[in-house]
């Protein structure tokens, strides 16, 4: 008499459990792919509706007496947004011209002027700021907030704001002279 | 000129109060941090501008702007805690070299996820699930019936064969 003997079913990975291991592993290669889909934009782009945002203001740097600045306040101007550092060599290439540009501009009101100063120690930021009799207002960008939404790649780099809170123009490094300032910004003005 | 006997110990007891003065003004300040004290914190930060390097050794001009400013902070007598939140406040919290426990951030979107995974799991199975319809009824009602023994004979044959 033979015996003959069925072998076990082979018990695999429940079908519920091979399916939570998949998503969950998609779900997490989702969430890199974003990272570094983020990671590999350039700055944001012409076009889009810039988000508030608040600066401080280094005391001398005010305006209208204010500690900070809201982006949504100054719907209806023109807002020229220039990201500087002190210790940034280029930035220095340009900051003459950008403060005679301010300078043509404030009697109009129309026009303001924001220095964000990027990664810096505020000693050394007013002695800049003092070095290139810059009077426009300035403040830190506190935990770097402001230069992330704008994903900044370096200074100086200047963004153009229009009346509607739209971004028209990134100007990527230095301007080399007064006209090219005022080339951005007067058609905003129209 | 001849000093007069009352003027020496006037001006010896001027030039003791000055030291004097001068000695807890200086140590009202503190004493002056070394290269090794600023590094000690240094070393602990990161700048944004500089990735990968560590503070204490980046050569840049920003670096050397912040190790000043550890300076001028441990002169002032701050604690390496107070600087470094000195530095999260002005620059964001990817200065440290340490980042804070953040497991409560990674941990909600896995958690989510891992949610998700597991409905979407359970709804599949659900779905895979053959339902008890009629004709399944019917079917065991028939297996149920006594077996024709023509039939029934007929199988045992076959297997028999096999």
């Amino acid at each position: 008499m033979t015996e003959t003997s069925n072998p076990a079913p082979r018990r695999g990975v429940p079908l519920w459990a091979q399916i939570t291991i998949w998503v969950f592993l998609v779900g997490l290669l989702t969430i890199v792919a974003m990272g570094l889909r983020r990671a590999q934009q350039g700055t944001v782009q012409p076009g889009q509706k810039i988000e508030n945002f608040t600066l401080p203001l280094y005391s001398g740097y005010q305006i209208d007496d204010k500690s900070e600045i809201h982006l949504q306040d100054l719907r209806g101007k023109v807002v020229v947004i220039n990201f500087w550092a002190s210790w940034c060599k280029p930035c220095e290439q340009e900051a003459a011209e950008m403060q005679q540009a301010w300078e043509q501009y404030e009697p109009t009101g129309d026009v303001v002027f924001l220095g964000v100063d990027y990664v810096d120690t505020e000693p050394q930021a007013r002695v800049y700021l003092k070095k290139f009799g810059i009077t426009y207002s300035n403040g830190p960008d506190l935990g770097t907030s402001i230069s992330q939404y704008f994903r900044i790649k370096g200074v100086p780099e200047t963004y153009f704001v229009d009346k509607e809170g739209v971004l028209q123009y990134v100007q990527v490094g230095p301007f080399t002279s007064l006209d090219q300032i005022r080339a951005q910004i007067d058609p905003l003005l129209k | 000129m001849k000093l007069t006997s009352y003027k020496v110990p006037l001006a010896l007891l001027l030039a003791v109060t000055f030291t004097l003065l001068f000695s807890l003004m200086a140590s009202a300040q503190g004493p002056t941090p070394t290269d090794d004290d600023v590094n000690r914190v240094a070393k602990q930060l990161y700048c944004p501008v500089c990735e990968s390097t560590p503070l204490d050794v980046c050569p840049t001009e920003a670096c050397r702007q912040w190790r000043d400013l550890i300076r001028t902070m441990l002169a002032e007598g701050k604690s390496e805690e107070e600087i470094k939140q000195y530095f999260v406040t002005q620059y964001g919290a990817r200065v440290l070299a340490e980042p804070p426990n953040r497991m409560v951030s990674y941990l909600v979107p896995a958690a989510v996820i891992l949610l998700g995974a597991l409905l979407l799991a359970r709804g599949f199975q659900m779905w895979m699930k053959p339902r008890v319809t009629e004709t399944t009824v019917a079917d065991e009602q028939r297996e149920a019936e006594p077996v024709d023994p023509y039939i029934a004979r007929l199988e045992d044959e076959l297997k028999k064969q096999k």
